[in-house]
């Protein structure tokens, strides 16, 4: 029983998903299509919780529908994008068809390798994620890994963001002539 | 379990975002085209983490934290390209057209 709501509950959250991006990609409205982007990562971070994922759903929620579309919408404020004017930004019949056309490749593509199978001897044993989540928590299942083995890439990391807000702070100051 | 469900549900958001950047014109919404990319990659790796250990979340968390960086980044050439052009419809930035 619990299976089955488990299961109705993963395909709502996966139709919330795709239907907000499908309004995403068609609203002539920068801040109505932010919005909508907003609304898939809230479902994709329900998702992250049901598959055993607590603190990547947890981060979800503040960085990426927190923080990063915030920043979209300040800037779609601070240009003054927010009223469509009466001309679409949205190409014409051919643009149209060859995305859709590109699309339906790319989507047969990525299908195609989602149905290949893996080395047997690189996937854990049945059981095995649920285990070091009751062991560790939910954020040590993550703290451990990337403090240990992968330690060098976080420093990177900081290295990266640091450059990162000091290039923003460059590209985004008025020339002072 | 639902890890291949969770895939095609990746492969769907990716594709979505692949159309959105190639039909739309306005710079900020192909922007958040590629960050519904990156959003269904992280889905793909979360779905993986269940068969594979917990290294597909830590790279969700890198991933996350180059998405933040290229959203800043990126925002902030979209804003300099606006005050120089009064515009952000790449129709009128074409300075590399051949």
């Amino acid at each position: 029983m619990s299976d089955f709501f488990y299961r109705v509950h993963f395909y709502l959250f996966g139709l919330i998903a795709i239907a907000s991006a499908l309004a995403f990609v068609t609203r002539k409205s920068p801040v109505a299509a932010a919005l909508w982007l907003v609304n898939t990562m809230f479902s994709l971070a329900a998702i992250y919780v049901m598959m055993d994922a607590h603190f990547i759903g947890a981060i979800q929620v503040l960085v990426y529908a927190g923080a990063i579309m915030v920043v979209f919408l300040f800037v779609v404020m601070l240009l003054n994008l927010g009223h469509p004017d009466e001309l679409s930004d949205i190409k014409g019949t051919w643009g149209k068809l060859g995305a859709g056309l590109l699309g339906l490749a790319i989507l047969a593509q990525v299908m195609a390798m989602a149905r290949s199978q893996a080395p047997k001897e690189l996937i854990q044993p049945v059981g095995e994620a649920a285990k070091s989540l009751r062991d560790l928590n939910a954020v040590g299942v993550i703290a451990k890994p990337l403090f240990s083995e992968h330690l060098l890439a976080f420093e990177l990391t900081s290295i990266l963001l640091l450059v990162a807000i000091v290039g923003a702070v460059v590209l985004g100051k008025r020339r002072s002539t | 379990m639902m890890v291949a469900e969770a895939l095609a549900l990746s492969a769907v958001l990716f594709t979505i975002g692949v159309v959105g950047v190639l039909t739309r014109r306005n710079a900020i919404i192909i922007f958040m085209c590629v960050e519904l990319m990156l959003n269904a990659v992280n889905l793909s790796f979360v779905a993986f983490s269940r068969m594979y250990g917990a290294t597909g979340q830590v790279f969700v968390v890198f991933v996350m934290t180059v998405a933040a960086a290229e959203a800043a980044v990126g925002l902030a050439i979209i804003i300099s390209i606006f005050r120089h052009r009064q515009t952000v419809d790449l129709k009128n930035i074409n300075l590399l057209k051949g």
